[in-house]
């Protein structure tokens, strides 16, 4: 037992410092999906919601197609599809140049074109949940149509989404693991590296699986402060709405 | 017959090759394609079956238990919720590598050393943790008269959960339940990763060698034809089997 708890210490002789350079990378991914993913979901969710019926095609379409497809299958497609498509147009350019995508920036996008998808969702059922009149209200007092939805509806849509969005980040928090695939050096590859060294494999993806569990505890954490701000102009005698 | 099907077969290649799909790709790729799909829907199948058993008494346990087994129950199923698919799956295939010899000696090496069967083990222990929060969600929902009830009519335990509990549990938890059955399919794909040749995995050999991603394109409307197909036929299924609730919504 204390020779396992030895190979994850840091140094050289561990396997604690890259383990733990792993998992901030994978932090990293997440983080950096967030805006983006979230950015696309609010869109799409728009886009359902408007009166265009070519915007809502769009807007469906998108949602059947990056929720029913496997999440790796997405990062396989947006990684050699992207290869092979920039490859071809540089090629256009320069005989026989070829493109290598950053596995980081392939993973932000398959990722984020998931979490887009499934937000969308949870975007557009909030987004029903703000009454016409919040909007008429707001068009009555003569503010500009992005200046009553930024200050007008999202504060109270984001009130409704909170809980949906915690989900679609855990969620996010766990896919992040796939990009381990495509040889991005998150926590699951250098847990992989560490198990092809030591023939540990049990030991190491169990430490592994702890860390995504203390990462899923932080988040809970966070998201239900977030949820207890976004509602407190809704708390209600007796305690915490 | 067979000549049949060839003729048959070849005349969808040729049709393939005039919508100017690479036909010699899915000559050479077709069959092994919907030899994956079989493998994926083997998978899921057995998965949900097998992850439905075990989600059962996990759920009585949270309902039911004492202090000691309601916890393990909901430790239980927060480790298998709270961390990746591809982690448990690994943690499985490998991990199981490392104890070769208790696992010989139990007589079990056979059933490890498969690739499919730690699959099939992983995804059962990972969906019956998902079910089972699905199913407790449904105990819970019904009101307390319902148990009064079966208890008034002089129902055993085991009886009243049989006859009044679960059957309405379950019309509860329909729809989370075809929504699981999707993010199985979805998730089945990881598979692939430890050597399961199912539908990805096929996916994944043929672009290895083809370099082609018209493959790629291929197993994305499959699956996604699958996904759709299961949701249309799970939402009829629910919409009868829940139409005596339809007026009270």
């Amino acid at each position: 037992m204390l020779d396992l708890l030895k190979q994850l210490s840091f140094g050289p002789d561990g396997w604690g410092d890259e383990i733990a350079r792993g998992a901030l990378l994978t932090v990293e991914l997440a983080l950096a999906t967030l805006p983006f993913g979230l950015a696309l979901g609010l869109a799409v969710a728009l886009a359902k919601d408007s009166s265009s019926l070519v915007l809502n095609a769009l807007g469906n379409g998108f949602t059947t197609v990056f929720r029913g497809l496997p999440e790796l299958l997405t990062l396989f497609i947006v990684y050699y599809g992207g290869q092979i498509l920039l490859s071809r147009l540089a090629g256009l350019f320069v005989e026989g140049a070829t493109v290598d995508v950053n596995q980081f920036l392939a993973g932000v996008i398959a990722l984020g074109l998931v979490l887009g998808a499934f937000s969308s969702e949870v975007f557009y059922a909030a987004l029903r949940s703000v009454s016409r009149g919040q909007k008429e209200a707001a068009a009555a007092l003569g503010l500009p149509k992005w200046t009553a939805f930024r200050l007008v509806v999202f504060p109270q849509l984001w009130r409704v989404a909170l809980p949906g969005i915690s989900n679609n980040w855990l969620v996010l928090l766990k896919d992040t693991s796939l990009v381990s695939v495509i040889a991005i050096n998150d926590l699951m590859r250098q847990t992989s590296i560490a198990v092809g060294v030591t023939k540990q494999p049990f030991f190491f993806y169990f430490v592994a699986c702890m860390i995504y569990l203390l990462f899923s505890i932080l988040s809970s954490v966070v998201f239900s402060r977030a949820e207890a701000r976004a509602n407190r102009g809704y708390s209600r005698a007796g305690g915490h709405a | 017959m067979g000549a049949v099907f060839d003729t048959l077969g070849s005349g969808f290649l040729v049709l393939f090759g005039l919508l100017g799909l690479n036909a010699d790709l899915m000559g050479r790729y077709g069959m092994r394609l919907l030899g994956g799909v079989w493998v994926t829907i083997e998978l899921v199948g057995l998965s949900m079956l097998f992850g439905a058993l075990l989600a059962l008494p996990l759920a009585i346990a949270r309902v039911e238990g004492g202090k000691a087994l309601r916890r393990s129950a909901f430790a239980y199923s927060y480790f298998f919720r709270g961390t990746p698919l591809l982690a448990q799956t690994f943690l499985v295939y490998y991990g199981a590598g490392q104890f070769r010899e208790e696992l010989t000696a139990l007589g079990l090496w056979w059933f490890f050393r498969d690739a499919f069967y730690c699959a099939v083990l992983t995804f059962t222990l990972n969906t019956a943790a998902y079910q089972s929060e699905i199913l407790r969600g449904g105990i819970q929902s019904l009101p307390v008269g319902q148990r009064e009830g079966a208890k008034a009519l002089g129902l055993t335990g085991v009886q009243s959960y049989l006859k009044v509990i679960l059957p309405q549990a379950v019309a509860v938890g329909l729809r989370p339940l075809g929504n699981e059955l999707v993010l199985m399919i979805k998730a089945s794909s990881i598979a692939s990763v430890i050597t399961v040749y199912d539908l990805m995995g096929v996916t994944r050999l043929a672009f290895s060698r083809s370099y082609d991603m018209e493959v790629y394109l291929w197993a994305a409307i499959i699956y996604l034809i699958m996904v759709e197909l299961v949701r249309r036929v799970w939402d009829r299924l629910e919409r009868r089997l829940n139409r005596h609730l339809v007026l009270a919504r």
